[in-house]
């Protein structure tokens, strides 16, 4: 909470959800064009922005199309003429918007859109789940997860820089509900901070121009295509000290940081850990502090702040020190694992004295996780690391197949 | 790393020889045709030649046989024959 002790701003302290924390940025970033389809709980995002239109007049464009396919489309027009482009979905949107944030990816437009994570249908549900803001990592876009309102603008900010710079499109993730519906103070820095932090001047090399005609995304034979991927692959695996270096860069400026790619909490000494995403973080956090404090246990909480690029280097630094890594996915890959623990096993494998991964799924549809939940985690990878307990390939967490015998009973 | 945009200027075949997909191919029957270009402004490969007459032809090397000029051509002087 610097936000408080951050005096000389707090004449900018507004008491806001996340989702108008996500609309204050992009109003900040001074963002050229936005499209805009409602969805929950992504939908007050746009509408915060539309109000910024209708009441101070803000130089902003918003398009308001039929579909999310059509939003990433404008974002992707606006964005190939060199202006700065925004928009924000969720769960079943984001599927439908799905081969435009493909093609933007792929044509390295530097877009930032926001996904409020939910989960997906079926059966219809509105509660929370990473899996949606998972997916774009595979689409050729970085992908940020902050961690409550005031991390939520900020990373908005730099989502902008590390776009300019990168020419990759970055997803924003935020939990669904826990956050975007949340009020909580944040603190906005001077317009000129940020005007200086992203410029708009930066280069350009994809933005149409009539005096010197070209296309984006003509075909090409097979023989080039590999050669594109790999150039996406490269740009993306070669950014991780780039959202550190952006994460300091920011804090110089605002007193802010987040430890770049991974917030590393209690880790010094720490023999177990647990790694998580987003909101669910501050329960992990505590977690950990009763741990060592009830069991003498000593745990901490690696909480990952950059899932593309994926940190590689932080996280194998961190394996060298803790013993046992309990990866806490809200999300899953149906018959395998958790998304993150997959991604975690493959980064860490080739250590020579890699730590336990244990794969833990829980919280699918917003099912709610307890900062008990996390104390169990921590005190089973202390089991393991002590030999008493088995790693299992994974371990969920609040299953309760009972509740749904007795749910088909009754219906 | 330099950045790889997959960006494309106009330019003649900027995907090889179209001409090669084709298993068809149109002919122009030229005592038929009525020069109302209306093939050339349909052809989705510009491969429709129109001279200063209007009078058009066709450029086989990129023709790629879809057969839309034949059925836009108001008087039927357009058939696709096996190539
Ligand atoms: S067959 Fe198709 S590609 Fe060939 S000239 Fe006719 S319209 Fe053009
Ligand atoms: S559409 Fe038919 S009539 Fe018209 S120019 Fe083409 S071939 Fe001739």
């Amino acid at each position: 909470m610097s936000i408080i002790e951050d005096k000389k701003s707090l004449s900018n302290v507004k008491v806001v959800t996340a989702n108008e924390a996500v609309a204050l940025a992009v109003k900040c970033a001074k963002v050229d064009v936005g499209g805009a389809y409602p969805i929950s709980p992504q939908t007050s995002i746009m509408e915060y922005l539309t109000k910024y239109i209708e009441t101070e007049n803000i130089p902003m464009e918003i398009v308001r199309v039929e579909s999310e396919h059509s939003a990433m489309a404008v974002a992707m027009g606006a964005a190939a003429v060199g202006a700065r482009a925004f928009t924000a979905t969720a769960s079943q949107g984001l599927l439908y918007m799905a081969e435009m944030v493909y093609w933007v990816g792929s044509s390295r437009l530097p877009v930032v859109m926001a996904i409020t994570s939910r989960a997906m249908g079926a059966p219809w549900i509105l509660g929370n789940e990473h899996t949606d803001v998972l997916l774009p990592r595979e689409w050729g876009w970085m992908v940020l997860f902050p961690e409550d309102n005031q991390e939520v603008f900020d990373t908005i900010i730099q989502a902008y820089k590390l776009a300019d710079t990168t020419l990759v499109p970055v997803v924003v993730g935020l939990d669904g509900f826990i956050l975007s519906h949340t009020t909580m103070p944040i603190s906005i820095p001077d317009q000129s901070i940020i005007d200086n932090f992203i410029p708009k001047n930066t280069p350009k090399p994809y933005a149409l121009n009539t005096e010197d005609p070209f296309t984006h995304g003509n075909a090409v034979h097979s023989n080039l295509y590999l050669e594109f991927r790999h150039n996406i692959f490269k740009t993306i695996e070669d950014s991780e000290d780039l959202v550190d270096e952006i994460d300091k860069e920011w804090s110089k400026l605002t007193g802010r940081s987040y430890g770049g790619v991974i917030e590393e909490f209690l880790l010094d000494d720490a023999e177990v850990a647990v790694l998580v995403m987003g909101a669910s973080s501050g329960d992990a956090k505590e977690a950990a502090k009763k741990v060592r404090e009830k069991y003498g246990i000593k745990a901490g909480v690696i909480r990952l702040r950059s899932i593309r690029p994926f940190p590689v280097k932080r996280l194998s630094k961190i394996a060298q020190k803790v013993k046992a890594i309990g990866v806490f996915d809200r999300n899953m890959s149906p018959g395998l694992g958790g998304m993150i623990a997959t991604e975690v096993k493959f980064a860490l494998y080739d250590l020579k004295n890699r730590p336990i991964v244990q794969s833990y799924i829980g919280g699918l549809g917003g099912k709610d996780v307890k900062i008990a939940d996390f104390e169990n985690i921590l005190v089973e990878l202390k089991e393991m690391v002590d030999g008493k307990r088995e790693v299992e390939k994974v371990k969920w967490v609040g299953l309760d197949l009972a509740a749904i015998e007795k749910f088909l009973e009754e219906v | 790393m330099k950045v790889l945009i997959p960006k494309s200027k106009p330019a003649k075949g900027a995907v090889g020889k179209t001409g090669l997909w084709r298993t068809s191919k149109p002919v122009v029957n030229h005592n038929k045709c009525i020069k109302c270009v209306i093939c050339w402004a349909f052809c989705p490969e510009t491969t429709i030649l129109r001279f200063e007459d209007n009078s058009v032809d066709i450029d086989y090397e990129y023709c790629k046989g879809c057969g839309v000029c034949a059925n836009e051509c108001p008087v039927n002087a357009i058939e696709m024959v096996e190539d």
